[in-house]
Formats: structure tokens, C-alpha cells, sequence
């Protein structure tokens, strides 16, 4: 068990492992979100109420949930750093924190422009709005927390034990349509219960949602090979791969 | 087809300056992401196999003018 635990945390057996499995992420996530994107834009009815406004959803919902996800995963990662010290975790953190920023600020930023036509302003000081803009705010501390340091084992303690401690908004996010008076609509999509939607909108949602979680792979597998390669430069397995290549091919990348 | 035409599906019913800013700034991200993770990798590879050239030159050296 605890054989296969740090086998799996070795960066070569990552590197090799992810080699085989990263082109698959890579064409999962651009057909999903093209076959998503055609569908959600063009062939999806447009809403009765918002009209076809309502279009911003497509966007909108994958990137703040992938907001979330990315930040569960960090403190995931920034726990298992901080426990047992495994450096895969945190190199998988250093890339996914901009990744997360990014998300949050694109749901932020579709939930601004959509709100202008359907609630008339693009901004309000409400649970959801606010506990969000305070998400981008923490992956930003984190990833400046990161580099504030002279050595990178501190730097990425710090940023471990700070997604670990910004997780308790992750539930403050979740609960905040429901526990506040508020503008936001409430979940689309829950474990429990049928969307409200009926099913010719949400399923290219759910297209679109599954697309943003093979391109989060994708790019974290991609970001965390050259994370790998550059801290452990000077390792024999890591030169040999280096001099097997002409420099910049397509192969396993 | 929810539209008539592409210049419907394009006029987004009135809608199209918001429809179309959030989903050509997601498109952008994504695009850009994919984009740098690409370069970053390229870089990286070019990087240290410059810096291992430079060694085995230095140590073939010192083999030469003991």
C-alpha cells in the first residue's frame, strides 16, 4: 500500500504514465468543448425569459465550477505536501493555482456581462458575488505566497497551508445561494434532483462542463511534466529524456 | 437550429455584444493556456539541453587540460 502510495508520487513513474494518457486528454477536451460549443451557441432553444443571453451559461457554470474543483485540488495537494512531503503535489499545485485564478475570473467576469441585460447591473454586493471575488483574491494570495520566499520549500508550505485554510470558503460558495437573500439563481446541476432545465439545454451543459474538466487535465498533466523536467534537471533519467529529443517535438507532449 | 440564419445566430437576438464578449474571453483563455503550456514545454526542453551541452563541453575540457 504504502509502496504503491509513493510509486504513484514518483515523478518519473508520473512522467511516463502521463506521456501514454495525455493525448487522449487533449482530444477529449477539444472535441467535447467544440461538439459543447456548437451545441450551447447555435442549436440550444434560446430561453423564454432571457432570451439568448441565457447562451452565457455555457461558459459560465463550467468556469465556476472548475474554480471550485481547482481549488479543492490544491488543498487536496497542499495537504498531502504538507503530511507526507510528496513533491509531485506540489508541483501539481504551483501550475494548477493560475489555472483556478483564471476560472474564477472567468466566471466573474461571464456572470458580470450576463448580468446586465437579466438583472440589470453587473454587479452586486451579494454572498455569492462577493464569496467568489474573495475566491480570485485567495489564489492570488497563493500564488504570490509562492514566490515571497528566498527557498521554494517554504514558499510552498505557505501556499499549502493557505489553500488548506481558504478551503472553508469553498462551502461558504456553495451554501451562499441558499443561505442569503440573493440575485443568483440557485445550482443547475445537483446529485440529487433533475435540472431544472429541460434536458435539450442542459446536456450541452453538461458537454461543455465535461470538456473544461479534460482541458483542466490536459493542461495540469502538460504543466506538471515541465514542472518535473525543470526541478529535477539534474537527474539521469531526466537528461537522457532531454537529449532524446530535437527540441520542442510533438511527441508525449 | 435555434437561429434562422448566421447573421441571426450572430445578432443573438439583441444579445450579441454579451454572448459574445464571455464567450470570446473564455475561448481566449483556453487558447492562451494551451498556447503557453506548448511554449513553456519547448523552452524548457531547449533550456536543458543547452545547460547539458555546457557541462559535458566543461568536463570534456578538464579531461583534456588536467
Amino acid at each position: 500500500m504504502w509502496a504503491f502510495i509513493h510509486k504513484l508520487g514518483s515523478p518519473k513513474w508520473f512522467y511516463a504514465i502521463s506521456t501514454r494518457l495525455l493525448p487522449w486528454f487533449w482530444a477529449a477536451a477539444a472535441v467535447l468543448l467544440m461538439v459543447g460549443a456548437a451545441w450551447g451557441l447555435a442549436f440550444a432553444p434560446s430561453d423564454y425569459q432571457q432570451g439568448n443571453s441565457f447562451r452565457i451559461i455555457y461558459v459560465h457554470v463550467p468556469a465556476a465550477i472548475l474554480a471550485q474543483s481547482c481549488f479543492v485540488a490544491l488543498a487536496v495537494a497542499g495537504g498531502i505536501f504538507l503530511v507526507w512531503k510528496i513533491r509531485l503535489a506540489d508541483m501539481a499545485a504551483t501550475v494548477i493555482a493560475p489555472f483556478g485564478a483564471a476560472m474564477t475570473f472567468l466566471a466573474l467576469f461571464s456572470g458580470a456581462v450576463w448580468g446586465v441585460p437579466t438583472w440589470g447591473t453587473w454587479w452586486v454586493w451579494d454572498a455569492r458575488l462577493t464569496s467568489m471575488l474573495i475566491q480570485l483574491f485567495l489564489y492570488l494570495g497563493i500564488i504570490a505566497l509562492r514566490g515571497a520566499f528566498a527557498s521554494r520549500d517554504s514558499g510552498a508550505k505557505a501556499a499549502s497551508v493557505l489553500a488548506l485554510v481558504g478551503v472553508v470558503n469553498i462551502p461558504i460558495i456553495k451554501y451562499s445561494v441558499e443561505w442569503w437573500n440573493t440575485l443568483h439563481q440557485p445550482a443547475t446541476f445537483t446529485l440529487t434532483e433533475r435540472p431544472a432545465m429541460p434536458v435539450e439545454m442542459w446536456l450541452p451543459l453538461l458537454v461543455m462542463v465535461l470538456g473544461f474538466y479534460c482541458f483542466f487535465i490536459a493542461l495540469t498533466l502538460t504543466r506538471t511534466r515541465s514542472e518535473i523536467l525543470r526541478r529535477e534537471s539534474a537527474k539521469r533519467w531526466v537528461r537522457e529524456l532531454v537529449e532524446g529529443r530535437t527540441g520542442g517535438d510533438t511527441d508525449g507532449l | 437550429m435555434a437561429f434562422d440564419s448566421l447573421h441571426a445566430l450572430v445578432a443573438m437576438g439583441g444579445h450579441a455584444p454579451y454572448v459574445w464578449s464571455a464567450w470570446g474571453v473564455t475561448a481566449a483563455l483556453l487558447v492562451a493556456s494551451a498556447v503557453h503550456a506548448r511554449a513553456e514545454r519547448r523552452q524548457l526542453i531547449r533550456e536543458l539541453q543547452r545547460r547539458n551541452r555546457r557541462e559535458r563541453n566543461l568536463s570534456e575540457r578538464e579531461l583534456h587540460e588536467p
